[in-house]
């Protein structure tokens, strides 16, 4: 790989894309339009966070990537891979050594410091978006400050569902300004975005990036008499009996057995180190597979 | 049964051995070279350094081997490699009107000065199936005949003499450059057209045949379609003028399209453009009906809201390296967000149906 530079992208790019950071950083929450480049992945698949983290990294980084939570996905392995070969950093599962952690649709449960950057894969950057198709429109809204569809739209989930019924890419007001998408991660994870390490969004395909501030007020959007809600699978995870984590759904046996484990695979593993059990302290077929 | 497990990277170490043992095929039949496929699936080769957006014939048509024959693989490959090339500088604009055609044809006028060529075309052929091909592809040479170099000057030009056509205002001196900065709506024709060059050629296609059909209708004639090769020249800071530094194969289609006319102006015939490298005519085509009917705000036109004339949809969904990405990536895992819908779900469920009990109490 010697004909590539230092983490893939060229030293320029980088200042272009770090440029954009900066400016995202100084206006949390605003969309900012950037010259993204084609990466050797397909758009989609995280091209926007790969972009993030390259121009962020240096030779000195520990690296971590996540998707769904888990190190082990299939894609979060090709997206270590990529970095290990380009860039050469060193890489870990561990959140807390990590000081770069590259992210899609979930934040690590344990809670992350000062001195990392956590960088989310983004599809779609507007939150608008599926209120308002065209970009030439949703940027006047937030020029405008002009969230009432937002409103509307989930006052009408209200009045048919009894619920807004969001799940997962859950609105979010930063520090009283900017409408942001959190990227799709679970609505559980949203009173999390406030936190103390940097947090940068990369969107490849839609050319967006947008950031938050250590300790940025980030508030999920919702009425007085239907206030937010972080919610869970109601079980304890069943390997490590944590009842305070996300959980993913499996279907164990043909007869459609569920079991509850937390998708987070660093916080549980951590956790039953320490001699955590739950009530099945075996994963299934995890041991078995070649 | 499936179950979330360890062991992404042994499963795709094997995955990547597998393709590349069914990218070899059967090892009884010999390998295709890079050389056969770009000396014999020319067309192919064209297409992905059109939408690949880099004239290399060598390199497009290593990515179709490599791509299998995916065509947007292929083109994808080219582009990934292309984004990491520096940038020496531009061009002069590339002067088609002196290109050295292989074909040359004007729907518009039976014949003009340089004459109507034909070239290597399929248009007159039936498409019968070969089957001789299948044994044996061998063919005799085709006929040959001298003939005079004769200027080939552009169709719309005699229009233009006449001021039957509508002129184009001078573009910027620096034309911009969607593959260095973000797309900024709206979008000048400069880097529409760029856009459209890069362009799916199936989706030009369908959007230019939804014209055709009724859909923002233009009325496109073909003044020319001329294929063929043309110089490059790129101005050299310290020799103070430009020279040749290569040569590339173009497709050129200028449509003259539909007339208007205000109370003020006469009427005048208007164009639509389209340019792409290599032998690419189909797309050629397709882009200057695009090119036309997304151009209806600056020739006065009504928005009659067909898909072709909505420019934020036309250039948001023409690139299929973007599209297939997008598209293909809900193959990954969303279990985390549909865990998160399941709940949802089931809350809502377990409200209404309690809702409902009680209703039912009361009555």
């Amino acid at each position: 790989m010697s004909d590539y530079n230092f983490a893939y992208l060229d030293e320029q790019t980088k200042r272009m894309i770090r440029r954009a950071i900066l400016k995202g950083l100084a206006i949390p929450g605003y969309q900012v339009p950037f010259a993204s480049r084609e990466m050797p992945m397909p758009y989609g698949w995280g091209t926007g966070g790969v972009q993030l983290s390259a121009a962020v990294m240096t030779g000195d980084d520990i690296f971590k990537v996540i998707d769904q939570g888990a190190d082990d996905t299939t894609n979060a392995v090709s997206i270590r891979r990529f970095f290990e070969r380009t860039a050469g950093v060193a890489t870990t599962q561990a959140t807390r050594e990590a000081t770069v952690i590259q992210t899609r649709h979930r934040i690590p449960e344990a809670a992350l410091s000062e001195d990392q950057i956590l960088v989310y894969q983004v599809p779609i950057p507007e939150p608008l978006r599926f209120l308002e198709p065209s970009e030439v429109e949703t940027r006047k809204m937030h020029a405008l400050e002009d969230y009432g569809l937002m409103h509307v739209k989930l006052y009408e989930d209200i009045s048919a569902h009894g619920a807004i019924s969001t799940a997962y890419a859950y609105p979010v007001r930063v520090e009283g300004r900017y409408v942001m998408d959190p990227s799709p991660i679970p609505k559980f994870d949203n009173p999390k975005l406030s936190m103390a390490a940097i947090q940068l969004f990369g969107a490849g395909r839609e050319q967006r990036i947008y950031a938050l501030p250590p300790y940025t007020d980030v508030v999920s959007l919702d009425f007085e008499d239907h206030p937010f809600e972080a919610s869970k699978a109601d079980h304890p995870c069943a390997l490590c009996g944590a009842s305070d984590s996300y959980l993913d759904e499996l279907i164990v046996d043909d007869a459609g057995t569920r079991m509850f484990m937390c998708s987070d695979t660093d916080y549980c593993g951590t956790r039953r180190a320490k001699g955590h059990v739950g009530t099945a302290p075996t994963p299934p077929r995890q041991e078995e597979t070649t | 049964m499936y179950v979330a497990v360890k062991g992404g990277e042994k499963a795709i170490d094997a995955a990547h051995a597998w393709l590349a043992e069914e990218r070899r095929g059967p090892v009884d039949v010999a390998e295709l070279s890079v050389a056969q496929i770009k000396g014999q699936l020319k067309l192919a080769v064209n297409r992905v350094m059109a939408e690949g957006s880099l004239y290399d014939a060598d390199l497009a048509a290593l990515a179709i081997k490599q791509a299998r024959g995916d065509m947007i693989e292929a083109i994808f490959l080219i582009r990934a490699y292309r984004t990491t090339l520096p940038r020496f500088g531009a061009s002069a604009p590339v002067d088609t009107g002196a290109m050295d055609c292989d074909r040359r044809i004007s729907a518009t006028f039976k014949d003009a000065p340089g004459g109507q060529v034909l070239g290597p075309t399929f248009d007159y052929t039936h498409r019968l199936l070969d089957f001789k091909l299948a044994a044996d592809g061998e063919v005799p040479d085709a006929p040959r005949q001298d003939v005079v170099a004769e200027d080939k000057p552009h169709i719309m030009s005699f229009l233009d003499d006449e001021g039957l056509i509508q002129p184009e205002p001078d573009g910027p001196d620096t034309p911009p450059d969607l593959t260095r900065a973000p797309l900024d709506l709206p979008a000048t024709r400069a880097l529409r057209l760029q856009s459209l060059a890069r362009a799916d050629e199936g989706f030009l296609l369908g959007l230019a045949y939804s014209t055709q059909r009724g859909y923002a209708r233009n009325h496109a004639f073909v003044a020319e379609l001329r294929i063929g090769i043309c110089a490059v020249e790129m101005e050299i800071p310290e020799l103070g003028f430009a020279i040749e530094i290569g040569e590339v194969e173009l497709t050129e289609c200028e449509t003259v399209n539909q007339f208007q006319g205000s109370k003020t102006e006469p009427p005048q015939f208007t164009r639509g453009y389209g340019l792409v490298f290599g032998a690419s005519e189909r797309k050629a085509i397709s882009m200057a009906l695009v090119d036309r009917a997304l151009r209806w705000e600056e020739l006065g036109e009504d928005n009659l809201g067909a898909p072709a004339q909505d420019e934020e949809f036309v250039l948001s969904h023409a690139d299929n390296v973007q599209a297939t990405g997008f598209l293909e990536h809900i193959k990954l895992p969303h279990y985390v967000d549909f865990q998160s819908e399941l709940e949802l779900i089931r809350k809502l469920r377990r409200e209404a149906m309690a809702r409902g009990a009680q209703q039912e109490v009361e009555a």
